[in-house]
């Protein structure tokens, strides 16, 4: 099973990378003149393209961040690896289905 | 700092482990304040009008820098494993500097444009 | 009149786990290292101090402790690179059990270099002519750089993760593991990449690099660790 969590881990990351890049430089435009609900919504209501976007966006973060806490509970923590499995189990489940309730909540 | 850690290959790493860590913590309270668009506009601005606060705009500030050091200290770890790049004898300190000058060069850049 | 040499302060560890810090004074000499210091409280302040040292030359990597916070060769460090502030601490290796004062049971050590693969698995016998294999081959090079580790267990010293992970088998013996999977002539290739795979291998290595920039013989397990890590995307190295 490692030896999957690693290459999911890394895998995710590379989809990762591009898109905080995107995500970043979204951030530095939008917050120009402050941010409010209309000018957000009314880039991703309806928009198939970002809502794919911040779509595989939830999905890879739901693989990456669980695999690294469930490292850093273990080493860190002092808890077994049976108990950080699950926490970090829990903590997938919930970044998929609040994260894609975020992405349905834009659309 | 102990002399095991006061190096560059060191403090990358740890770098993206706790901004991880900052992000993993953020994240839910980002997902469930999105969630408040399922009252549209008004939903979201309930919570945005906050942002307006130079407290909050520091916090953000954080958070994007944040995400700025974990993204390049991770794309080190991504060059470090796919890549032999640098071609040199101590590869795994390369990219620390460059990679933590664009991190607060991206922070330096929002300040910028909220305040 | 004669001269009386300077002083240096020398805190070294006595006891076991429950143990502490017994300061010393001993003169500073030119060309003085670690090892020399440990010796001369050994023979003139304390007899009943334990350590290890074998060649006292730098070659066999028995005399390696932690001196100001570091695990280096004592026999190799000179005091005035690593006594600034006039004052040296030397204590056991970290990560490994203690035995008594500076000598620690490298017993784990060994195991988890076996655990990670490392036996050799014969596969000719003396009857058969020797394996022809070209030294220049990009396999037999890759492994000829990892080749040179003594077992000196300083690796295993400087890794954070071994101290905050008891699974993980550490530097030397996942460097161990890539010379094999680098060795056509090793008849378990698959199954030591498979090993350090396993709970404790490779995936644990966070890319501080605390191991390279301490091993005395200038190998960088976090290359061989590097390497193990493409072949969980690539398989089995092979010669192009």
């Amino acid at each position: 099973m490692e030896r999957y969590l690693f290459v999911a881990q890394r895998v995710s990351a590379m989809i990762l990378g591009p898109l905080v890049l995107i995500h970043l430089g979204l951030i530095l435009f939008a917050v120009r003149n402050g941010l409010s609900g209309a000018e957000i919504l009314a880039r991703t209501q309806g928009n198939i393209g970002w809502t794919l976007f911040y779509g595989i966006f939830v999905l890879s973060v739901t693989i990456h961040a669980p695999i690294g806490i469930r490292n850093i509970l273990y080493e860190w923590t002092g808890i077994s690896r049976p108990a950080s499995n699950i926490i970090a189990l829990l903590f997938a489940i919930f970044l998929l289905t609040a994260g894609l309730r975020s992405v349905t909540a834009i659309y | 700092m102990h002399p095991l850690r006061n190096h560059k290959s060191y403090i990358a790493s740890i770098g993206h482990r706790l901004s991880g860590i900052a992000l993993a913590v953020f994240l839910p309270f980002h997902f469930l304040l999105l969630g408040s668009a399922f009252n549209g506009a008004n939903g979201l601005d309930q919570f945005l009008i906050y942002t307006d606060l130079p407290q909050v705009k520091i916090a953000e500030w954080a958070l994007v820098l944040m995400l700025a050091i974990h993204l390049f200290f991770g794309i080190r770890v991504l060059l470090l494993e796919f890549t032999n790049w640098p071609d040199i004898p101590y590869r795994f300190a390369a990219w620390v500097v460059p990679g933590g000058i664009a991190a607060f060069l991206i922070g330096a850049v929002f300040l910028l444009q909220v305040f | 009149m004669e001269q009386t040499p300077e002083q240096l302060e020398v805190r070294i560890w006595r006891g076991k786990d429950d143990g502490q810090l017994v300061s010393y004074r001993v003169p500073i000499r030119d060309n003085q290292t670690v090892l020399d210091i440990v010796t001369e409280v050994q023979r003139l302040h304390e007899p009943s101090l334990a350590y290890r040292f074998s060649c006292r030359v730098g070659v066999c990597g028995s005399c390696a402790m932690t001196v100001n916070g570091q695990p280096r060769w004592t026999c190799r460090t000179h005091v005035k690179k690593v006594a600034g502030e006039g004052l040296l601490t030397i204590e056991p290796l970290r990560n490994l059990p203690r035995i008594k004062d500076l000598v620690c049971d490298l017993a784990p050590f060994i195991d988890k270099w076996q655990q990670a693969g490392a036996p050799f698995d014969a596969t000719s016998s003396r009857k058969d002519p020797p394996a022809a294999i070209d030294p220049q081959s990009p396999l037999r090079r890759t492994a000829d750089a990892a080749l040179q580790c003594i077992n000196c267990a300083v690796c295993y010293s400087a890794c954070d993760v071994v101290n905050w992970n008891r699974d993980y088998v550490g530097p030397a013996a996942l460097n161990r593991a890539w010379t094999l999977i680098n060795d056509v002539r090793h008849g378990k290739r698959q199954q030591t990449l498979d090993k350090v795979f396993s709970e404790g291998g490779c995936s644990n290595c966070h890319s501080h690099g605390n191991c390279t920039r301490h091993c005395p013989v200038g190998l960088s397990p976090s290359e061989s660790i590097v390497g193990l890590k493409r072949a969980a995307f690539s398989g089995l190295p092979r010669d192009k």
